[in-house]
């Protein structure tokens, strides 16, 4: 029997991409990481928690329950692999783990759906415990129902800011301020492209509207100058647009800058990478129906490209179509080219984001020199400064082999794009001149199980 | 000392006995660990490069920063594990595994 396809992820982009497959009398392999489908902007609580749908979702409750009711018709319909950790890709197969056992699917044809995650700058002080990321305070919400802390600051920019901070004063919690790096101006000069979504438009108008209509701080074209605590976050101390000092006293900070792809299976394939200009990122290459440069390797959804849940639903269907086209089954054409027209406004919506909210470059560049970057093993911006100055490390791989900057646990998926820039800078190139961190197996940690001694 | 996170709901649930550094500790079931050891403590972990305690960032599994050790020696990452009756937890570094 030929091999299956295999889907990585069962988010918004992996559930629709397996329902397509199987629409067309295929098997496919599911592969999550989680327990549980629904990937993270529909990430559902455990099964003991009795929420309706309507207060973890808000208005996207419908789209919500829809994906999860989807998902569960088709668990009997494909090979279900939930809490698996898909840790490499080689030739026509996947490196798996669950519960400590690994194994090998071969494939016929790859999706990637793993998503995105918080693009994040160090703040001095932003490892201390109090400081989360913006998803992760989202997370705490909707899949714990706790909050990161009962006066919160959110800082950063990106419509997460305004979404997560709407989140926890409808939770009840006193959000302290809402603090952007991105100036206000910048919405309006990218006005024209965020109207390609009109509804999206207006609900984040709305979020912002009711945050003020409340009381809570909303300030733009801020700089954050560093977080204060002894062993816990006791304050923000952050600067104005007109270079105002301000102490804001809170218990906690969600931190995000947009979205930052999930990207190292795809590079692990041997996917081909280009600079995105507008995100600062290396991204995969990518057809407009998600094919790589890799025969048999697809992407789809926020891992892809951030466009966000309901771009990530048609991105994987159309995914599953180029699939089966390129496996030689009829696929109508009409499908595809309805696909690829919805898909249209969203990219643009996309472009309008990130011209909007601006990942804030020059605050990663001009982090003070002791200012842990890497947490993972507490490298310093003056560190990375170091490598690319004295060492003379040309690009991000070479600075990471002389001072460990990205060789942590998480791969340089935290500090990654942050070290990037803090090495340009300091070499005087353009960010895209210092590459990109390669991805290595196993792309996260595996248990290394020692037995103990009878 | 209160601890980081705040419940706002969901606290009608079955609760779930675990040790913490040797001290009891009540979690509620479909608790993360992350989340156990947080709503008492401020605290997950030592930075092994002598920076101060870490607890945690993402939440979702990619920053690695919420790894335990079991008293058995095995490793933990915080925000994925469910909280499971009688789970013992070292948050102070390596423990001698004591089975």
């Amino acid at each position: 029997m030929a091999d299956p396809v295999i889907v990585v992820g069962a988010g918004p982009a992996g559930i629709r991409a397996a329902e397509r497959l199987v629409e067309a009398g295929l098997r496919p392999v599911l592969i999550e990481e989680g327990a549980r489908d629904g990937g993270q902007i529909y990430r559902r609580q455990p099964a003991n928690f009795t929420r309706p749908p309507q207060a973890l979702y808000g208005s996207a409750a419908a789209k919500a329950t829809a994906l999860h009711a989807t998902a569960e018709a088709l668990r009997p319909l494909l090979d279900w692999r939930p809490d698996t950790l898909v840790w490499a890709v080689r030739e026509r197969e996947v490196l798996v783990a669950t519960a400590g056992q690994a194994a090998r699917l071969p494939f016929c044809a790859l999706i990637l759906a793993t998503g995105a995650t918080d693009r994040i700058c160090p703040v001095p002080g932003w490892t201390l415990p109090g400081v989360t990321s913006l998803g992760g305070a989202q997370i705490a919400l909707k899949a714990q129902a706790c909050a990161i802390g009962a006066r919160p600051v959110f800082l950063g920019t990106g419509p997460l800011l305004y979404l997560v901070a709407w989140q926890y004063m409808q939770a009840g919690l006193r959000v302290q301020a809402v603090l952007d790096t991105s100036r206000f101006a910048l919405r309006v000069a990218a006005r024209r492209d965020l109207a390609a979504r009109p509804g999206l438009l207006a609900q984040g108008i709305r979020y912002t509207a009711d945050l003020m209509a409340r009381g809570v701080r909303i300030v733009t074209g801020v700089t954050p100058s560093g977080i204060e605590g002894q062993d816990r976050v006791a304050a923000l101390r952050w600067i104005h647009a007109d270079g105002e000092d301000e102490r804001t006293p809170c218990d906690a900070i969600g931190l995000g800058f947009g979205l930052r792809a999930e990207t190292q299976l795809a590079d692990l394939a041997g996917c081909d990478f280009a600079f995105d200009a507008a995100a600062r990122q290396w991204l995969p290459v990518l057809d407009q129906d998600g094919r790589s440069s890799v025969p048999g390797i697809l992407l789809a959804g926020d891992g892809a490209l951030a466009r966000g849940a309901d771009a990530a639903e048609l991105a994987g269907r159309l995914a599953a179509c180029a699939v089966l086209a390129d496996l030689g089954a009829a696929v109508p054409a009409a499908e595809p080219e309805s696909l690829r027209r919805r898909l249209a406004p969203m990219t643009r919506f996309r472009r309008g984001l990130e011209a909007a909210f601006p990942w804030p470059a020059p605050l990663a560049a001009g982090l003070p020199d002791d200012t842990i970057v890497c947490r993972c093993e507490a490298i310093t911006a003056g560190e990375i400064r170091h490598a690319g100055t004295a060492l003379e490390a040309p690009e991000v791989n070479r600075a990471k082999a002389f001072i460990r900057a990205g060789m942590g646990s998480c791969q340089g998926r935290i500090c990654g794009l942050a070290a990037a820039e803090i090495l340009a800078a300091a070499r005087g190139v353009a960010v895209e001149a210092v590459g990109r961190l390669r991805a290595a197996a196993p792309v996260k940690p595996l248990p290394v199980l020692t037995a103990a001694a009878p | 000392m209160a601890g980081l996170l705040q419940r706002v709901a969901e606290t009608g649930r079955r609760t779930v006995a675990i040790e913490v550094d040797g001290q009891a500790l009540s979690a509620l079931e479909g608790d993360t660990l992350l989340v156990a050891l947080l709503i008492h403590g401020a605290r997950l972990r030592e930075s092994e490069f002598g920076d101060g305690p870490r607890a945690g960032f993402c939440l979702m599994g990619a920053c690695q920063d919420c790894w335990v050790w079991t008293a058995a020696g095995e490793r933990l990452r915080a925000c994925t594990t469910a909280v499971a009756e009688g789970m013992r937890i070292v948050t102070e570094g390596a423990p001698w595994p004591t089975p």
